[in-house]
């Protein structure tokens, strides 16, 4: 009995815990994004630093979010022909692919290609800095480190995201052109026919909405998760790996919530 | 009075993390325009101290006072204007791994100056020669330098604003000794430099021979508590049993 007490107690003591690290956390989190916010609206603005981020996320994931596009356009083309072909609404094909593109494929895929490629960045270039001491040299000069290093990634992954979601639907849209029409041998004209019909710029919008707001919460996760190294290179790596994790799944947990909020709203 | 002849004073300065009571009720005053050098064994609250004096940590209780200022009094904006008026050497220089040497020490100077690109490149070049390195590293990176040539552009770029309090966190640690003496004549030089304008250094060290060389003011913290400071003469001759027995190692 007395040891069934014991395990209870213990037991009960490590969900206490857990569930004060998980509110900590969350506060902590939430207190980043408050001051980064804070930070953003105060001089001077970092206009340069702004700009270095602007190319390193837009200009430098052109290349990887086009190619993700071209495929699941494509592959997306295949896979409901052969769907469509059974109820013969093969017609249907070019706007049910541009709606998915628009509304959920473009923001979600750039999502998860901008989590991996420059959340993970940013959680290794601020966690590096964190421990040699050259965050720590900000403040000491009187420069606010969320200000130097945060802001200007915040700002630069949340303005690139709708552009890239954009880019994703464009390149996304051809490569699904090009397999439904030389592959699948459907006629072009009938390919775009139905599109006015089915597809508004409300659709269009829904997607950049979500694209921007992931673009934030990316930002904030890559960003929060490197300010929180602790220790050497084991901090920085611990710190890379969850800002990967996390950002992508919020992309996922948020596209959920915020669509079921757009579509009323929209 | 007494603001003038101090540069920082701590009075009755309690630091608590959580229920952890790392300073405990430090009295201690720095002297203006002079070298103090601040000993203890770790985990006795020596960089806990310092971070109080840039004011990156807030008193639980007490007062820490820098040029006169209570810093718990400064907004945040204020706060961060003042420490333009200190100058830091980190225990491994922290340079910005990214940015040249010639960025790294304009870096002060292109944040809080409005000087033009050739007027930044004549202070650096100034500075590079006052920390004796040559003009050839104006365009090196960090990792291009040895651990001696980078605390050279740390001290050139904690200097470059003309602080007047320099503070160094272990400068010496991890050094070869010739290194070692290299970086100690270099603060000693550098305080004599700065002595006209009363600049006042502060070190933070385990280095005994160094401290006994090269300060003024000899302070030893233990436990969060300030049990000797005096003249390095009579800190030599100190009979307090910590003290000894530190000296001793």
């Amino acid at each position: 009995m007395n040891f069934l007490t014991k395990y209870f107690k213990a037991q009960i003591e490590k969900l206490g815990a857990s569930i004060l690290d998980v509110v900590g956390g969350l506060g902590r989190f939430s207190n980043f994004a408050f001051l980064c916010m804070y930070w953003m609206f105060k001089r001077p603005f970092r206009t340069k630093l702004g700009w270095e981020q602007f190319y390193f996320i837009g200009n430098k994931s052109i290349f990887i979010v086009a190619l993700t596009a071209a495929f699941s356009g494509m592959v997306m083309t295949y896979q409901t022909y052969l769907g469509f072909t059974l109820i013969s609404a093969d017609g249907f094909l070019g706007p049910i692919v541009a709606l998915a593109l628009a509304k959920e494929l473009g923001p979600v895929f750039t999502g998860l290609i901008i989590a991996g490629r420059c959340g993970a960045a940013m959680a290794a270039q601020i966690g590096t800095m964190k421990v040699t001491e050259q965050v720590d040299a900000l403040e000491v000069m009187g420069i606010s480190s969320h200000q130097y290093l945060a802001v200007p990634r915040i700002l630069a992954t949340t303005f690139m995201m709708p552009i890239l979601s954009t880019i994703f639907l464009l390149v996304g849209s051809v490569g699904s052109y090009v397999v439904g029409t030389k592959v699948l041998q459907i006629d072009g004209d009938l390919y775009f026919s139905q599109l006015g019909v089915f597809m508004f710029i409300s659709d269009i919008f829904q997607g950049l909405i979500k694209a921007t707001v992931f673009g934030y919460l990316i930002a904030v996760i890559g960003t929060y998760q490197g300010f929180s190294v602790k220790g050497g290179a084991d901090g920085v790596g611990k710190a890379t790996n969850l800002a990967v994790v996390w950002g992508m799944v919020m992309v996922l947990i948020v596209d959920y919530f915020l669509t079921s909020f757009l579509v009323l709203i929209l | 009075m007494e603001t003038n002849e101090y540069a920082i004073e701590f009075s009755h300065l309690i630091k608590n993390f959580g229920e952890h009571r790392v300073l405990d009720g430090v009295d201690f005053k720095i002297h203006k325009g002079k070298i103090t050098t601040i000993l203890g064994f770790s985990g006795a609250g020596k960089s806990t101290l310092l971070k109080h004096i840039l004011g990156l940590l807030h008193p639980s209780s007490g007062v820490v006072r820098v040029l006169g200022k209570d810093l718990s009094q400064l907004s945040e904006f204020s706060l961060r204007e003042f420490r333009q008026k200190f100058g830091m050497l980190f225990q491994y220089a922290a340079l910005f791994d990214s940015k040249t040497t010639f960025e790294n020490i304009a870096f002060p100077l292109v944040e809080f100056t409005k000087n033009s690109y050739d007027q930044n490149m004549e202070r650096v070049k100034e500075l590079l020669d006052a920390v004796g390195l040559h003009e050839r590293t104006l365009h090196r990176l960090p990792s291009e330098l040895s651990g001696g040539m980078r605390k050279r552009v740390g001290l050139a770029r904690a200097l470059a604003l003309k602080p007047e309090i320099i503070l160094y966190d272990e400068p010496t640690t991890g050094l070869d000794p010739i290194t070692t003496k290299m970086v100690n004549d270099l603060i000693l030089e550098t305080a004599v430099r700065g002595r006209e304008r009363q600049m006042t250094s502060v070190i933070i060290s385990h280095d005994i021979a160094a401290t006994f060389r090269i300060s003024d003011y000899v302070a030893f913290l233990d436990h969060g508590k300030m049990v000797e400071h005096l003249p390095v003469e009579e800190f030599k001759k100190s009979q307090h049993p910590l003290v000894r027995r530190f000296m001793e190692l």
